[in-house]
C-alpha cells in the first residue's frame, strides 16, 4: 500500500498529465547527464571545483562522491518544495531563492549529521562540503529538473548521473593532471592554462559522444 | 583609496575572470557570442551594485554568524528580479542565456565582493567597486565572446565580418565547449607573459 502510493508520487508527471516510466526514457537521461551532456565539459556546470579540487585522485573521489550525496538530497528536497509548495500556491518566482535555501541548509544538516553518526565519513567528505553550496551544478541540475519538466523518478536518475558525470570528469582529470606535474610544459602554460588545455581536449574525446543520443 | 580606485581596479588591475578566475562557469557558457556575453553581463552587474549597495548597507546590522545565509538571500532577490524583468523585456536574450540566469546567484565574483569589500566598505566605495568589478566581468566576456564569434560564426555583435564564404564552413569548435576552454588557455597564457614581462622589466 505505502509502496504503491509511493510509487505513484514518484512517476506521477509534475503538469498533472498521465504517470509514465519507461526503462528507454531512463537509460536516454543517464547516457545524456554522463556522456553527451556531461555537466562540467559541455554544460560548463560545477567549473570551479572542477578546476580547484582536481589536483589530486584522492581528494578528486572524496569530493564527487560528496556531489553525488548533495546533488540526489538537493534535487528530493528541491522537487519535492517546488511541486507541492511554490506551484500550489502560485509563487513560481521563489524559485532561485528557495532552491539556494535549501541547498545551502541541506549541506549544513549534512554535515552536522555525518559529524555526529559517522566521523569516518566525515573525515573523507567534510571539507568538501562547505564547498559545494557554491557549486553551481547542485543548483544547475534543481533548476534544470524543474525546467525539463521531468517527473520525481527521472530527476532523481537525472541527479545521480549528472554526481557521476561529474566525478568521472573530476577523476580523469585529476589522473592527468597528476601525470602533467613531471611534464615539461612552456612557462607561460604552467599551472590553471594547461588545466584549461587538458579540459579542452577532454571536452573534445567527449563532443564525440554527441552521436550517442540520436 | 578614493572612490575612483574603487571603481577602477575591478576593470583591469584586479579584473575578475583573468586575474582572480572567478565566475568561471557563466564565462564559459555563455561566450558564444558577444550579445549573449552583454546580456550576462549587464544582468551580473546589477546584482553585483545592488547586493554591494545592500550588503554594505547593513554591514552593521547583520550578526557576522549568519552574515553568509544574508549575503545568499540578499543576491537572490536580485536574481530573482533580473529574471524576471529580462524574461518580460528581452525574452529572445533571456531564453538564450537561460539557466545561467538563476545561476548568478553562485557566482562567486558576486559573494566575494560582498564578503571581501562591500561589508568592511561605506556604500559609496562598494557601489564603486560593484560598477567596476561588473564592467570588469563584462569586459573579459566580450574579450572572449569576440574571439569565439568570430572565429565560429564570422560575425561580431551579429555583424557579418569574415563573409558569406567563412560563414558556411566556420572553425565551429570555437563555439562548441572545447573551444571556451582552449581558447581561455591560451589567453591565461598570454597573461602569464604579460605578468612575467611586467616583473622583468621592474627587476
Amino acid at each position: 500500500m505505502i509502496n504503491s502510493m509511493l510509487m505513484s508520487v514518484i512517476i506521477a508527471a509534475p503538469d498533472g498529465g498521465e504517470p509514465s516510466f519507461s526503462i528507454a526514457k531512463m537509460m536516454a537521461i543517464i547516457v545524456s547527464a554522463i556522456f553527451i551532456n556531461n555537466y562540467v565539459l559541455s554544460r560548463f556546470l560545477g567549473i570551479c571545483p572542477f578546476l580547484g579540487v582536481s589536483k589530486q585522485l584522492d581528494s578528486a573521489v572524496g569530493m564527487g562522491a560528496a556531489v553525488v550525496f548533495v546533488m540526489v538530497l538537493a534535487t528530493l528536497g528541491s522537487w519535492l518544495v517546488y511541486h507541492h509548495v511554490l506551484v500550489p500556491y502560485g509563487m513560481e518566482y521563489l524559485r532561485t531563492i528557495s532552491f539556494i535555501i535549501i541547498i545551502a541548509s541541506l549541506v549544513q544538516l549534512v554535515e552536522m549529521i555525518l559529524q555526529k553518526f559517522s566521523p569516518a565519513l566525515y573525515d573523507a567528505l567534510g571539507i568538501f562540503l562547505p564547498l559545494i553550496t557554491t557549486n553551481c551544478a547542485i543548483l544547475g541540475v534543481a533548476v534544470l529538473n524543474i525546467d525539463d519538466k521531468l517527473s520525481l523518478g527521472y530527476s532523481l536518475v537525472n541527479s545521480v548521473a549528472a554526481g557521476i558525470g561529474f566525478t568521472l570528469a573530476l577523476v580523469l582529470m585529476a589522473g592527468l593532471r597528476e601525470r602533467m606535474e613531471t611534464a615539461d610544459v612552456p612557462e607561460a602554460l604552467r599551472g590553471l592554462p594547461l588545466a584549461f588545455l587538458i579540459a579542452g581536449a577532454m571536452s573534445i574525446a567527449f563532443l564525440g559522444f554527441a552521436g550517442l543520443g540520436g | 583609496m578614493s572612490i575612483a580606485q574603487d571603481f577602477s581596479r575591478g576593470i583591469m588591475r584586479e579584473n575578475p575572470v583573468f586575474k582572480q578566475a572567478l565566475g568561471m562557469c557563466p564565462f564559459l557558457a555563455v561566450t558564444t557570442s558577444v550579445e549573449n556575453a552583454l546580456g550576462m553581463g549587464a544582468a551580473a552587474t546589477f546584482v553585483l551594485v545592488f547586493s554591494n549597495f545592500l550588503v554594505s548597507l547593513f554591514r552593521k546590522v547583520i550578526p557576522s554568524k549568519v552574515r553568509i545565509p544574508s549575503y545568499i538571500v540578499i543576491i537572490a532577490t536580485f536574481v530573482t528580479l533580473v529574471d524576471l524583468l529580462m524574461n518580460a523585456y528581452l525574452p529572445a536574450l533571456h531564453s538564450s542565456l537561460g539557466i545561467f540566469i538563476p545561476l548568478i546567484v553562485v557566482n562567486c565574483i558576486i559573494l566575494g565582493r560582498a564578503e571581501g569589500f562591500a561589508n568592511k566598505n561605506k556604500v559609496l566605495p562598494s557601489i564603486a567597486d560593484g560598477i567596476g568589478m561588473g564592467l570588469g566581468f563584462t569586459l573579459a566576456m566580450v574579450i572572449m565572446a569576440t574571439f569565439r564569434e568570430i572565429l565560429g560564426n564570422g560575425s561580431w555583435l551579429g555583424f557579418n565580418l569574415l563573409g558569406e564564404s567563412y560563414q558556411n564552413q566556420p572553425m565551429l569548435i570555437a563555439i562548441l565547449a572545447p573551444g571556451a576552454f582552449i581558447l581561455m588557455a591560451f589567453i591565461l597564457g598570454f597573461f602569464n607573459i604579460m605578468e612575467k614581462r611586467k616583473r622583468g622589466g621592474a627587476r
